[in-house]
C-alpha cells in the first residue's frame, strides 16, 4: 500500500516516544549501563538514573519517591496492587469492589481471585460509563479489603469521580483504595492525596515513554504481598534488576508531562472537540459514546450505526489513519467491548464504535483529514449494509436466520 | 492480518448491492459476532445467472461475501449448494483462525437464497435436485424463518468437522469463551 501521510489517532493504545526520552534512554544503555546494585561508578550512575526517575514519576502524582515501585507496566502494577492486597489482607476480609468497565488487567485479576475464594462486587455504570460513589458506599462491608476503580476509562474516556469514591471508601470501613490511573496519569491532573488513593497504577507508554515500564504508587504504611520474590530491589516490593533505560525514560516522560500538562490538555481538548463536533455534523445516525464533558481530553469515541467497526478501521488504515474499535469483530474474543455493553449500548451500536484518541503529535490538519475522510468510508460501507438498506426502506431490522455450518450438513 | 487476496476483495468487492426482483434471497446472521449477510440470486435454467450481496460485518465477512458471489456466478444450483464455508475461505487463500467463522455467513446466505428460490418454486424438491441435507421445509423467505431446530446459536463450539477435514481452522475462541 502506497502510504502517503499517516495520521496516528490511537494514543490511548500507546504513544510515540518523546525524542528527549529516547536520548536519556540511550545514555542509560550506552554509557551508564551499570547495574544499579553495583558499587562501582557504572552502578552508581545507573542508580542515580533510577532514583531521579522515581522523583519525577512521584512528582507527577503528588507522591514521595519512596512510595513509588517500578513495574513492567500498568498491567503488572494493577496485579501487584490487587493480588498484593488480597493476599496480604486475607485475615481482614475477602471482599473486593470494582466496576464492570475496568481494564482486563483489573477484571481478569479479580476473576482469578474469585476462583481462589474471594468475593468480588462488579459495580455497574450509568449510560455515560460513570460509577456512582453511592453504589460504592452501599457495596462496602466489614469484609471489604479493597476498592479498585479506574480513574478514567480507556475506551470511552469517561473520567470517574475518583476523589468522591476515595472519600466514601475512607469514611466507611477499612478497605484500601486502588486506582488504575493508566489513562489519566500524564494526561490529566493527578494527586494521590486529593484522590484519597492508597495505591495508584501508571504506565509509561501512554505518556510518550517506552513500553514495558510502569509504576505502582504504594502509600506509606500499606503492606502488599509481592507478586515475585528475589533480591531486595524496589524495597523487596518488586525484585529484579531494575530496567534502568525504561525507568529513566519513564521518568523523563513524567517530567515532560508535568512541565507541559496544561498545554497538553489544552491542545488535546481542542483537537478532540473539533473531531467530535466535526464527525457528528458530517455523519447521520452517529452518536458520542462516553460522557459529554467528564471525559479525557484525548478521547473521542463515536458509534456509527449500520457499519461494523473493523471494516471502518481497515478503510481508515488504507487512508493512513490509525484508530481502534470496540466492535466484536475486532476483539479477538468476538464479543463487543465489555465497556460499551456495560453502558447499556445495544450490540449493534457497540458494533459500529470507533475510538479516536489524539496526542501531542497531532495537528488540527490531522483532525480535518479524518473529518474529510470518514464520511466517504461510512457512505461506502453503508451502501453495502443490509441494515442500512432496511433503514432507508423503513423496515425495522428483519429477523434473522442464524448462520453457522453446524446446522447445515454437507451441502 | 489478512492476505492480499482478502484485502483486494475487501477493497473492491464484487457484486455488491441490492437486486431488483430477485428469485431468491437468503439472509443470515452470524451467531458468533452478530454480523449479517444477505445474498440475492437470479436463476435461469437452473443456473445462477446473477448474484448480489449486502453485508454488515468485518473485513473477512465482506471479502468472503464477494468471493462467494464470484464463485457461484454461472453455476448450477446443485453446484452452488456444494460450495462450503471452507471452499470459500480456501479460494481466498485462507483467513486468520479467529476469522474463519465469518466465511460461514457467505455459504449459508447463499444456501438460504437457493432454498428460498426452491421454496418459491413451490416444491420441496424443485427440479429434483439434491437439497441440503437438513432438508428443512422453508415456507417463507427473507429471513422470516427463524429456524427452530438449530441446536446452537453460540457458534463457538467447534464445528463437527464436516466440511473441515483438518478441523484446525476454527475460531480460536480466545479468552472470552
Ligand atoms: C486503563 C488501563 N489499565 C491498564 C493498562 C495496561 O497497561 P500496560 O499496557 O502498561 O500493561 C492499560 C493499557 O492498555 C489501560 O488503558
Ligand atoms: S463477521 Fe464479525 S468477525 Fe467477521
Amino acid at each position: 500500500m502506497a502510504e502517503t501521510r499517516r495520521v496516528y489517532l490511537d494514543h490511548a493504545a500507546t504513544t510515540p516516544v518523546h525524542p528527549e526520552v529516547v536520548k536519556i534512554m540511550d545514555h542509560y544503555m550506552l554509557e551508564a549501563f551499570g547495574n544499579p546494585s553495583s558499587i562501582h561508578s557504572f552502578g552508581r550512575e545507573a542508580r542515580k538514573g533510577v532514583e531521579e526517575a522515581r522523583e519525577q514519576v512521584a512528582a507527577l502524582m503528588g507522591a514521595t519517591p519512596n512510595e513509588i515501585a517500578f513495574t513492567s507496566g500498568g498491567t503488572e502494577a494493577d496485579n501487584m496492587a490487587i493480588q498484593g492486597v488480597a493476599h496480604g489482607r486475607r485475615d481482614v476480609g475477602n471482599h473486593i469492589i470494582t466496576s464492570t468497565i475496568e481494564h482486563h488487567a483489573v477484571l481478569h485479576t479479580c476473576e482469578h481471585l474469585e476462583k481462589a475464594g474471594y468475593k468480588v462486587t462488579y459495580l455497574p455504570v450509568d449510560k455515560y460509563g460513570m460509577v456512582d460513589p453511592d453504589d460504592v458506599k452501599k457495596a462496602l462491608t466489614p469484609q471489604t479489603i479493597l476498592v479498585t476503580i479506574m480513574a478514567a476509562n480507556n475506551e470511552v474516556g469517561t473520567i470517574q469521580p475518583s476523589a468522591e469514591i476515595g472519600r466514601v471508601v475512607k469514611e466507611h470501613g477499612q478497605a484500601y483504595y486502588h486506582i488504575d490511573g493508566v489513562q489519566t496519569y500524564g494526561n490529566w491532573p493527578v494527586n494521590v492525596d486529593d484522590l484519597h488513593a492508597d495505591l495508584f497504577s501508571a504506565s509509561s507508554h501512554k505518556i510518550y515513554g517506552p513500553k514495558g515500564t510502569g509504576a505502582l504508587y504504594i502509600r506509606k504504611g500499606i503492606k502488599l504481598v509481592p507478586l515475585v520474590f528475589g533480591g531486595s530491589h524496589e524495597r523487596k516490593r518488586r525484585p529484579g534488576t531494575e530496567g534502568v533505560p525504561g525507568i529513566a525514560g519513564f521518568g523523563k516522560a513524567a517530567e515532560i508531562a508535568r512541565e507541559t500538562l496544561d498545554q497538553r490538555i489544552a491542545h488535546n481538548t481542542a483537537l478532540r472537540d473539533r473531531l467530535i463536533s466535526g464527525l457528528l455534523a458530517e455523519l447521520d445516525y452517529t452518536r458520542l459514546n462516553g460522557h459529554p464533558t467528564q471525559r479525557l481530553p484525548n478521547n473521542a469515541n463515536i458509534s456509527v450505526e449500520f457499519v461494523e467497526g473493523e471494516s471502518m478501521l481497515l478503510n481508515l488504515d488504507m487512508k493512513g489513519i490509525a484508530a481502534s474499535s470496540g466492535s466484536a469483530c475486532t476483539s479477538g474474543s468476538l464479543e463487543p467491548s465489555h465497556v460499551l455493553l456495560a453502558m447499556g449500548l445495544p450490540h449493534e451500536i457497540a458494533h459500529g464504535s470507533l475510538r479516536l484518541t489524539v496526542g501531542t503529535d497531532n495537528t488540527m490538519d490531522d483532525i480535518e483529514d479524518v473529518i474529510a475522510t470518514l464520511p466517504d468510508i461510512v457512505r461506502r460501507l453503508r451502501a453495502m449494509s443490509p441494515l442500512y438498506a432496511d433503514k432507508i426502506k423503513g423496515h425495522s431490522a428483519a429477523p434473522l436466520t442464524p448462520a453457522g455450518e453446524e446446522h447445515h450438513h454437507d451441502v | 492480518m489478512y492476505n492480499d487476496k482478502v484485502m483486494e476483495h475487501f477493497r473492491n468487492p464484487k457484486n455488491v448491492g441490492e437486486m431488483t426482483e430477485p428469485d431468491g434471497i437468503g439472509r443470515v446472521g452470524n451467531p458468533t459476532c452478530g454480523d449479517i449477510m444477505q445474498i440475492a440470486i437470479k436463476v435461469k435454467d437452473d443456473r445462477i445467472e446473477d448474484v448480489k450481496f449486502q453485508t454488515f460485518g468485518c473485513g473477512a465477512a465482506i471479502a468472503t461475501s464477494s468471493m462467494v458471489t464470484e464463485m457461484v456466478k454461472g453455476k448450477t444450483l446443485d453446484e452452488a449448494l456444494h460450495i462450503t464455508n471452507r471452499s470459500v475461505a480456501e479460494e481466498l487463500g485462507g483467513l486468520p483462525p479467529n476469522k474463519l467463522h465469518c466465511s460461514n455467513l457467505a455459504a449459508d446466505a447463499l444456501h438460504e437464497a437457493i432454498k428460498d428460490y426452491q421454496a418459491k418454486l413451490g416444491g420441496s424438491n424443485g427440479n429434483g435436485k439434491d437439497k441440503p441435507a437438513d432438508g428443512e421445509e422453508k415456507d417463507k423467505h427473507e429471513g422470516q424463518d427463524k429456524h427452530e431446530g438449530q441446536d446452537k446459536h453460540e457458534g463457538k463450539d467447534k464445528p463437527e468437522g464436516k466440511d473441515r477435514p483438518e478441523g484446525k481452522d476454527r475460531p480460536e475462541g480466545k479468552d472470552k469463551h
